[in-house]
């Protein structure tokens, strides 16, 4: 039996106050809900999305093919994260461009789009949005809170800015921040779209162009990050993409893996937001929540109740198995309840996307468990 | 070797509401023993994904990591009791691990096969490997990287400057104090550091 989404809004008319000190003075937030609230309103579990990804995060859309959620083989009836026990919420961050209010939208305030400015916002301002789109479904506490990468980023906020709504957090493939490497790989991406001549510093919309050569390349740079080198010569190796003979071509595509790259930055680019991207991989750099205690991970996480499961691939260079670690530190540190899983998985970061026995096995028995505890 | 009697045993040697680490520990019976019987908490070690798995279903808090590596992660005297039951045969650096035992828990407990047990002498002394209930392997395909006895553990414990609380045998669930390293076929120890 498969599940129908229905894409959802809700609008907020208080403003909200950001980190960076702006704010946002109405905007509308897009999510959709799975299975059902029960009347203690306790089996509530909130899906929070990484980088390219939104609310849509299971199920299909009605009379659409090939419509699947993002985490479709994690979340659904008799899955791992099972919506016959829990109601599940998916739900996109403000700046996305799946619905949300980001910035191709109108700011109230100047009458226009806002482009480029609209505000930087922040792993920390996420969590508060969604934290007032529960507040609009009636929830007060969540069962758990799980995300993957950048959305693991978030249910770890979660623990930390509304310790006494979260029973569980379930952290895959995440960090507590990002290393310069890995802000490095977002700089390459940013200034791929920042220097596009299309970008028009990011005023675009007005121009009725979209700085695609950009957006490819910040696409094709994140693609390389997300597979491991393993999976890369397995799916590709040296293979030509046109007979056996080379054809001595510098601008030409020669290998297959070229041809896979520039194919998944044409698609990107037909969809995605260049301010978005920007924005997000800013979201992504400034997260670090050790920052105010010295660098002190473990005073940064003193004041999570929730209990814990983290998840890390071992081929996964961009958030490493090391960075879960530091986690799991922190959480010793302060006694908290934490399972660790280090799945030996081929796939590199892309693995917390795909269907592993071993990591669909720990997932849904961690949610068993939590299952019985909320009583579903 | 985790039945109830033996279980039970290696119980008794953690003080009521311990925090507990366990260095392999298997599918968590123990760990889960100990929260239910004796109010102890704490973290499971372990590196096999079914065990992990296993863990999780038990609900006790596991954490994947190779002990080959060390307890980087666990500060010094961090736990009231580090756990090695069947574990100690199974690792490269067992005399760094026995060190690291002791330093992270204030009071290390280890278990592990007998090879001096009487049946084991006896099938040596026939010049054949010993295959029992508790070395159930034979010697080409075998889990253990390592065989000891109750007394090269002695030796070993006094090498790393530590100083053995108690040791006894357990045989089929009870505890051999008189010549344990000829009439048992489990060794227990329980030390802190010297």
């Amino acid at each position: 039996m498969s599940l129908v989404a229905v894409a959802q809004s809700m609008q907020f008319s208080e403003p909200l106050a950001l980190q960076c000190g702006a704010s946002i003075r109405a905007y509308s937030l897009a999510y959709e809900t799975y299975g059902r609230l029960n009347a203690d309103r306790n089996n509530a579990v909130l899906i929070c999305h990484a980088l390219n990804a939104s609310h849509h995060v299971a199920g299909s859309y009605e009379g659409l093919a090939q419509s699947e959620g993002w985490w479709d083989t994690m979340i659904g009836p008799g899955k791992p994260l099972d919506t016959d026990r829990f109601f599940v919420i998916g739900v996109n961050n403000l700046g996305s461009c799946f619905g949300s209010t980001g910035p191709m939208h109108v700011n109230p305030d100047t009458g226009k789009v806002y482009g480029a400015d609209f505000p930087v916002v922040t792993v920390e301002d996420w969590v508060n949005a969604q934290a007032r789109l529960l507040d609009g479904l009636g929830i007060q506490t969540l069962a758990a809170v799980m995300g993957g990468s950048l959305g693991g980023m978030q249910a770890l906020s979660w623990t930390l800015q509304y310790p006494d709504r979260v029973r569980h957090a379930v952290v895959v493939a995440s960090a507590p921040n990002l290393t310069a490497e890995n802000i490095a790989f977002n700089e390459v991406a940013r200034r791929a779209i920042v220097t596009d001549p299309d970008f028009h510093g990011g005023h675009f919309y007005e121009h009725g162009v979209v700085p695609k050569r950009g957006l490819r390349i910040a696409r094709m740079i994140g693609h390389i990050t997300y597979l491991s080198d393993d999976v890369m010569n397995e799916k590709f190796g040296r293979q030509l993409r046109e007979g056996l003979d080379l054809r001595y071509t510098t601008q030409d595509i020669e290998f297959q893996i070229e041809s896979y790259l520039r194919y998944q930055g044409d698609k990107f680019s037909e969809y995605f937001d260049a301010n978005t991207y920007l924005l997000i991989t800013r979201a992504l750099d400034y997260f670090d929540p050790a920052l105010r205690h010295n660098g002190n991970l473990a005073k940064a996480l003193s004041v999570a109740k929730a209990k814990f499961l983290l998840v890390s691939f071992s081929t996964d260079w961009r958030f490493a198995p090391k960075r879960s670690r530091e986690m799991v530190k922190a959480l010793l540190d302060n006694r908290r309840d934490v399972s660790y899983a280090e799945i030996d998985a081929p796939h590199g970061h892309d693995a917390f996307l795909l269907e592993d026995p071993r990591y669909m096995g720990v997932v849904r028995s961690y949610f068993d468990r939590v299952g019985k505890e909320v009583g579903r | 070797m985790t039945d109830h009697l033996t279980m039970d045993s290696i119980a008794r040697l953690v003080p009521q509401g311990s925090r507990v680490l366990d260095l392999g520990c298997g599918d968590g019976a123990m760990l889960d023993y100990l929260q239910r019987e004796r109010g102890c908490s704490g973290y499971g070690i372990e590196i096999a994904d079914d065990n992990v798995l296993a863990c999780v279903k038990r609900g006790v808090n596991v954490i994947q990591l190779n002990l080959d590596e060390g307890l980087p992660m666990f500060d010094d005297a961090s736990f009231d009791v580090v756990l090695q039951i069947d574990t100690l045969q199974h690792l490269h650096n067992t005399e760094t691990m026995l060190v690291e035992t002791a330093r992270v828990g204030r009071i290390g407990i280890v278990a592990f096969p007998n090879f001096a047990h009487w049946p084991n002498r006896l099938s040596i002394a026939r010049g054949r490997m010993p295959v029992t209930k508790r070395l159930p392997y034979q010697w080409y395909d075998t889990p253990n990287i390592r065989v000891g006895t109750y007394k090269d553990f002695e030796v070993l414990a006094t090498k790393s400057r530590l100083t053995i609380l108690d040791a006894y045998g357990l045989q089929e669930g009870r505890e051999v104090r008189f010549l344990p390293n000829a009439r048992a076929g489990t060794a227990v120890f329980k030390f802190e550091r010297g």
